[in-house]
C-alpha cells in the first residue's frame, strides 16, 4: 500500500466516493458491520458534542474552543487500531480521539471552561493533555517511542498535527529523530486546508505534505481523511509497521475545517462558499451514512433517535461540569513542583492574607 | 577531583543505579562531550543509554519530554547554553508545565545541562550567564554548582528530583579547581545556599565561577580589616531566603557577584529580598557587581565585561563604608 500510494506519485489513497459506494476493494480494510455501525455512532456522537459545544460557546457558557466539524472519521479510523496501551499525544483538535481514548466529555468542557483539572483524563491511560504551542507535541510523541523501544513494550504511539504545523522546525526535528531512532511512532497530518486563515496551498512549496517524510526516511501516505474506510485502512497498517517493525510513519490525512480555527475565528473572511460547498459533498458522515444505508444497516429514523440520545447525553455532561464549582486558589500553586517551595508559600499565604483583609470591608 | 570528573561520577553514579536515568545530546556519547565531561559513560553502560542524538536542541529537550512522561528519566546537554534557545521552546512550554497541566498525572522530570559563563577567550555565544532567564520560568529549579563536591551532590539530586531541574556548569572552573570528593553517593540538597565564611561587616552573595573571583577579592577584604559573611547560592531557583535574609540581618549589608548582566538578575532579586525582608537592618543599599546590560563582548574585550576581584573588592570597601 506504501509503495502504491507512494507519496511521490502523488496520488491520494481513497476507498469510498462521495457517496459512500466502495471503488477500490482491494484497499478496503477487514471491518465487520457492527464495527462500521458502531464506528459512525462514535463520529456521530464526537459530532453532535463538537456542535453543541459551539453552540455553549455562543451562548456563553464555555471559553474558546477549537471546532472539529467535518474531520471525525480521521478519528474514528484511529480509533479502530487504539488499544489501552498505546499513546496518544494530541495537539487541540481530536476530539474523537480523545473521546476514543477514554476521556469523557465532561472533562473536555472541563478544560475548555477553563479548569486544568479536565486534563486529568481520569479514565484514560497514556492520553496527554491538549499541547497548544504548535508541532513541539510531536517531539513528545517521539519520546515517548524511544520509551517503548528501551523497555521493549508492545505500544504504539499516535500523535497528531495540523498542516501548518509542517512548517514547524519541530516536524522535521521530530520525522528525523523518530527515523534515526526507529521507535513505534505514528504521525498523523490533519489537513484541514487552512491554519488559521492561511491556505496550504500557500504553506509550502511541497506536492502534498506526506512528501516531507521521503528525506527522513519514513514511509508515508497521504489519505482521503473523510473516507473511514481508508483511514481505518491506514491506521490498520502504519499501527503494524509501528508495533511489529518499530517503524515511524507519516500520515497525510486530507480533510475540511467545516467550522472556524476557533469559536474566535470568521472563515468567511477568507474561503468562499463555493469552496465550502465543493468540500460539503465529500463530508465524511454523508459519505460513511451512505454506506451502511445501501448495507440497510442505518436509517433515518434510527438516526433521530440516536441523535437525540446523544443530546441529552451531551446535555448530562455539560451540566455535570458546568456545576463543577470553584477553583480554589491552592490550585492556582500546588501542581508547579512535587513539594511547594516555600518562596511560592509565601506568595500564596501573602494573597490569602489580602482576600482575608478584602472579605472583611 | 574536578568539576568535570566530580560530574562525570555523579553521572556514572545514577546511570549505575537507576536504569532509566539515560543521558543524550550533542557529542556526548562516542566522544564523551566536548569537555568530557561524560567521557566513559557510554563505553560503561552502552548506547542505548548514553548517546550522541542528532544536532537539534529542540529534538534533544523535546523527546526528553516524551521520555520524562513515560517514566524515564532523561538527562540531557546542551553543548553551550548559547545555544539552549531551539530547546527553550520545550523548557518554557512544556517541560515547566507538565505536572500542572495534567494536575500531577504526568511530570516531566529531566536534568538538563549545559556549560555557560565567560571568561575563556571563546567565540559569540559561548560566554552568556543568562540562569536569571531559567529563574523566571514557573516550574523550572536551577542550580549552579561551584565546587566538585557540590557540583557532585547537586548533580545527584538534580537526577533524583521528581522536578525538572536546569544544572547549569561554570565551564571556566571546570578543571580550576581541584578538590577531595567522596566516590560515594552523596546529595547536595537542592534550595539551600552554603554560607562558606562567617563574617559580620557585610554579606556577599555569588555562586558558580564567580566564586573563586569573589574569594579572591575577600582575601582582599580581610587584608583590609573587614569581616565579609560569603554565601554561594547553589539553587538560583528556589532561592534560599531564609539563609540569605537572616545573614543579611546579621552584617545589614548585602553584595552580589555574578556574570549574567545587571538588570532583572539574580542580584536583582536578592536586593528585593533584603529590601522585603531585613529593610530595618540595612546600613547601605545593597549593592550589584556584575556583567553589564549589553552583549557579552569578543575575547578583546572581555576583561571589561567580566568581574574582576579588584571591582569586587572596590565595590565592598565602597558598601562597607558607606
Amino acid at each position: 500500500m506504501f509503495k502504491e500510494y507512494d507519496p511521490l506519485k502523488n496520488k491520494l489513497f481513497s476507498v469510498m466516493d462521495k457517496d459512500g459506494t466502495i471503488t477500490n476493494e482491494k484497499w478496503m480494510p477487514e471491518i465487520s458491520d457492527e464495527q462500521s455501525l458502531q464506528a459512525y455512532k462514535d463520529m456521530m456522537f464526537a459530532r453532535k458534542a463538537d456542535l453543541m459545544t459551539v453552540s455553549y460557546q455562543r451562548q456563553g457558557r464555555i471559553y474558546t474552543y477549537p471546532p472539529n466539524y467535518g474531520q471525525e472519521a480521521i478519528a474514528g479510523g484511529i480509533a479502530q487500531v487504539l488499544r489501552d496501551d498505546d499513546w496518544v499525544v494530541p495537539a487541540y483538535r481530536e476530539l474523537g480521539v480523545w473521546l476514543a481514548k477514554g476521556a469523557t466529555l465532561k472533562e473536555v468542557f472541563l478544560y475548555f471552561m477553563g479548569y486544568e483539572d479536565g486534563s486529568k483524563f481520569e479514565n484514560a491511560k497514556h492520553l496527554l493533555p491538549v499541547s497548544v504551542p504548535i508541532a513541539s507535541q510531536l517531539l513528545h510523541a517521539t519520546g515517548i517511542g524511544y520509551e517503548i523501544k528501551y523497555h521493549k513494550k508492545d505500544e504504539v504511539v499516535y500523535t497528531f498535527v495540523g498542516d501548518g504545523g509542517t512548517s514547524e522546525g519541530d516536524f522535521h526535528e521530530a520525522l528525523n529523530f523518530a527515523s534515526v531512532w526507529k521507535v513505534p511512532v505514528v504521525f498523523i497530518i490533519q489537513n484541514n486546508q487552512y491554519a488559521i486563515s492561511f491556505n496550504v496551498k500557500n504553506q509550502t512549496s511541497s506536492q502534498n505534505l506526506a512528501v516531507k517524510s521521503v528525506a527522513y526516511g519514513l514511509k508515508s501516505i497521504q489519505v482521503d481523511g473523510n473516507d473511514f474506510f481508508a483511514m481505518t485502512k491506514v491506521a490498520q497498517e502504519a499501527s503494524k509497521l509501528a508495533r511489529e517493525k518499530q517503524e515511524p510513519v507519516l500520515v497525510e490525512a486530507l480533510t475540511y475545517r467545516k467550522g472556524a480555527h476557533t469559536t474566535s475565528d470568521d472563515p468567511s473572511k477568507y474561503r468562499t462558499k463555493e469552496e465550502e460547498q465543493e468540500w460539503e459533498e465529500k463530508d465524511p458522515m454523508k459519505r460513511m451514512k451512505g454506506y451502511l444505508q445501501a448495507k440497510d444497516l442505518w436509517d433515518d429514523k434510527q438516526e433521530e433517535e440516536l441523535d437525540g440520545q446523544y443530546k441529552k447525553e451531551v446535555e448530562r455532561q455539560f451540566e455535570e461540569a458546568e456545576n463543577y464549582g470553584e477553583y480554589p486558589l491552592e490550585d492556582v500553586f500546588q501542581y508547579h513542583y512535587a513539594e511547594m517551595p516555600d518562596v511560592l508559600k509565601k506568595q500564596m499565604y501573602a494573597h490569602q492574607k489580602y482576600l482575608k483583609w478584602k472579605e472583611g470591608q | 577531583m574536578t568539576l568535570v570528573k566530580a560530574i562525570n561520577n555523579a553521572l556514572d553514579i545514577k546511570l549505575e543505579d537507576n536504569k532509566d536515568v539515560v543521558i543524550y545530546g550533542e557529542d556526548v556519547g562516542y566522544e564523551g562531550g566536548v569537555f568530557r565531561v561524560t567521557q566513559g559513560l557510554q563505553k560503561k553502560y552502552g548506547a542505548e543509554r548514553v548517546f550522541d542524538s542528532p544536532l537539534a536542541e529542540s529534538g534533544i529537550v523535546g523527546t526528553a519530554v516524551g521520555m520524562a512522561v513515560a517514566g524515564m528519566k532523561p538527562v540531557v546537554e546542551m553543548q553551550f547554553s548559547g545555544f539552549a534557545y531551539p530547546g527553550f521552546n520545550h523548557m518554557i512550554s512544556h517541560v515547566s508545565r507538565m505536572r500542572n497541566r495534567s494536575r500531577g498525572k504526568y511530570t516531566s522530570s529531566m536534568v538538563i545541562r549545559m556549560p555557560y559563563g565567560g571568561g575563556i577567550k571563546a567565540l559569540e555565544h559561548h560566554s552568556e550567564s543568562m540562569e536569571a532567564i531559567y529563574g523566571h520560568i514557573p516550574g523550572l529549579k536551577v542550580v549552579i554548582p561551584s565546587t566538585p563536591h557540590d557540583a557532585k551532590g547537586l548533580l545527584i539530586s538534580a537526577i533524583e528530583s521528581e522536578d525538572p531541574v536546569i544544572y547549569m556548569e561554570p565551564k571556566r572552573i571546570y578543571r580550576a579547581v581541584k578538590q577531595e570528593v567522596s566516590d560515594d553517593k552523596f546529595n547536595v540538597e537542592i534550595g539551600r545556599a552554603n554560607v562558606v565564611q562567617q563574617g559580620k561587616d557585610i554579606t556577599v552573595v555569588s555562586y558558580g565561577a564567580m566564586m573563586r573571583d569573589t574569594q579572591k577579592a575577600l582575601a582582599m577584604a580581610k587584608k583590609a580589616g573587614m569581616s565579609v559573611e560569603l554565601i554561594d547560592l547553589r539553587t538560583i531557583y528556589p532561592l534560599d531566603v531564609e539563609t540569605i535574609a537572616s545573614s543579611i540581618k546579621k552584617t545589614g549589608r548585602v553584595l552580589t557577584v555574578h556574570e549574567g548582566p545587571t538588570s532583572f538578575g539574580v542580584a536583582s532579586e536578592i536586593n528585593s529580598l533584603a529590601l522585603e525582608e531585613a529593610f530595618l537592618h540595612l546600613e547601605a543599599p545593597p549593592k550589584r557587581v556584575t556583567g553589564f546590560d549589553t552583549i557579552f563582548p569578543l575575547p578583546q574585550g572581555e576583561h571589561h565585561y567580566m568581574p574582576s576581584p579588584e571591582k569586587i573588592y572596590y565595590e565592598i570597601e565602597k558598601t562597607v563604608k558607606f
